[in-house]
């Protein structure tokens, strides 16, 4: 069996959604460079609404196409549904991770949901 | 496809094939036995065992077979500890950047009452003889210095501290795992006590390897059972495997004057084109360095990620990352030479053999600057570093 499901590496090679936003509306940013990953989402949200994101990833194969699942998965939905996203569901939409690689769906998760604080800050809006 | 991983392991010989095949179809008698069938294998376990004992200058019955390296190293280093604990010398001196299989028996050792000094390989990853004499105790039982490092390939000074560890009766032991039929290597003139080697890593097949282990030394079961090996290693001989380690080793020796300077030349011309990545740097002395390896780190990116677009491309390689090790930090030999995680995460080694030409050298090169320049453009790390938001290490 290979290492990786054939999402993974496809989202892995041709990852969706990457680069960065400039007018952000909410940025987020987690992982730690010791243990070699580090993922910044950055969010552009309007009525609500996900309107566009954008991430960049310094990590894994399976970092990477988490990263880019992730966006998949929470643009153009309502901010209410996007803070309900959980690894589980990042990860099952990749068809699965090795066990020792679920920890980069947990990133993904948290990364969005550090953007999405990030902008109830900076916003003062509740979601 | 462009192997460049022969660190790990290799494409078995045309010839170490036949050998192994005839042995299966041909001898296939125990050693053992008395008749005709196993006294034929017999002549050949013994023959086998006189031409690795003439290619690295020994005497036959100073050869154990095993299983491989890892198994060579533990029955090595566990039987000089045993001498040790007989004459209440519980002291062993080895460096931080050994194999798993030295590392792991030494850190058993230790919850057994043994004193264990690491010594430092430095930046340029290799050892100093000057500090292993002084960290020599009267207390030490065993030296054991690889032969050469699986990852960043540096040959450390193994004559001076054969040398050293004979002026003080220390038993020497070296994991030459990687160094067996890529260079030059005479037992008797580097003074080395025992020494291990693996058939895999020198075309042979894997699951078998020798133990060079000098006369006098008193060796401890790993595994009980019959009379095999002189009684040191029970169990039938694995004379297929015994037969075609034998045949890879003569024809890798064999092959080492004619093959290197090709090899060399290589691996020179990828490091110099490697060398123009910005923010990159070779891991290990470039002069102490076995033929075939290349280990670089380049800042701002992961070595898995790398790994997977380089297979993309048709280029097996490896890496340090901790992704690809399955653990959260990275390879301890690149933490040994003074690599930080940050920079260690991001590390390739290339290990090529003569089959290399030209013009993989320069796919290979053209393939690296690629992928890195590429990783790097959706790394949030990278943008921090040339933003100015973080500095630069490499």
């Amino acid at each position: 069996m290979a290492l990786y499901s054939e999402k993974v590496m496809d989202h892995f090679r041709n990852p969706r959604n990457l680069g960065v936003i400039e007018d952000a509306d909410g940025i987020g940013e987690v992982g730690n460079v010791k243990c070699g990953d580090i993922m910044k989402m950055y969010l552009k949200i309007e009525d609500d609404i996900v309107k566009d994101v954008k991430f960049e990833t310094f990590g894994c194969g399976s970092a990477i196409a988490s990263s880019s699942m992730a966006t998949e998965l929470i643009k153009g939905k309502p901010l209410s549904e996007v803070k309900k996203l959980t690894n589980k569901a990042v990860a099952e939409a990749l068809d699965g991770l090795p066990d020792y690689k679920m920890h980069c769906s947990v990133l993904a998760e948290e990364a969005i949901q550090s953007a999405l604080e990030d902008y109830e800050k900076r916003s003062g809006k509740k979601i | 496809m462009i192997y460049a991983d022969n660190a790990a392991t290799t494409r078995m010989s045309k010839a170490s094939i036949e050998a192994m095949n005839f042995v299966i179809n041909e001898v296939w008698g125990n050693p053992s036995s008395l008749y005709t069938h196993g006294q034929k294998a017999k002549e050949l376990l013994e023959k086998s065992r006189e031409e690795i004992a003439g290619l690295i200058g020994c005497e036959p019955r100073e050869i154990v077979f095993t299983s491989g390296g890892s198994e060579s190293d533990n029955q090595a280093i566990l039987s000089a500890a045993e001498i040790g604990r007989k004459n209440g010398k519980m002291h062993i001196v080895s460096s931080a950047f050994e194999h798993h299989a030295v590392l792991h028996t030494l850190e058993k050792l230790k919850k057994e009452g043994f004193e264990i000094t690491l010594l430092d390989v430095h930046n340029d990853g290799l050892v100093n003889p000057c500090e292993l004499e002084s960290a020599i105790k009267d207390n030490t039982c065993l030296v054991s210095i690889m032969f050469a490092n699986n990852e960043i390939g540096t040959i450390q000074p193994i004559k001076e501290i054969g040398e050293i560890c004979r002026k003080k009766n220390v038993i020497f032991h070296t994991d030459a795992v990687q160094a067996v039929g890529h260079i030059p290597i005479n037992v008797k003139e580097l003074k080395v006590d025992m020494l291990s080697a693996s058939a895999h890593k020198f075309k042979g097949p894997k699951g078998v390897g020798f133990l060079y282990v000098k006369k006098g030394i008193k060796l401890k079961n790993l595994i009980e059972g019959g009379a095999q090996e002189r009684g040191k290693r029970g169990g039938t001989e694995n004379l297929p495997g015994i037969v075609a380690m034998a045949t890879a080793l003569k024809e890798a020796v064999a092959g080492i004057a004619d093959n290197t300077p090709h090899i060399i030349a290589v691996r020179n011309k990828i490091i110099e084109g490697l060398n123009d990545i910005p923010h990159s740097i070779l891991n290990g002395d470039i002069e102490n360095r076995l033929p075939g390896n290349i280990n670089f780190c380049f800042e701002g990116i992961e070595g898995e990620a790398l790994l997977l677009l380089l297979d993309d491309k048709g280029i097996s390689a490896s890496s340090g990352s901790a992704c690809t090790s399955g653990s959260l930090d990275p390879s301890h030999v690149l933490l040994a030479i003074g690599r930080v995680h940050d920079i260690a995460h991001g590390s390739l080694r290339l290990s090529i053999d003569e089959s290399i030409t030209e013009e993989d050298a320069d796919y290979i090169i053209k393939s690296v600057k690629e992928v890195v320049e590429y990783l790097r453009s959706f790394s949030p790390i990278w943008r921090e570093l040339v933003s100015g938001k973080k500095e630069f290490i490499l």
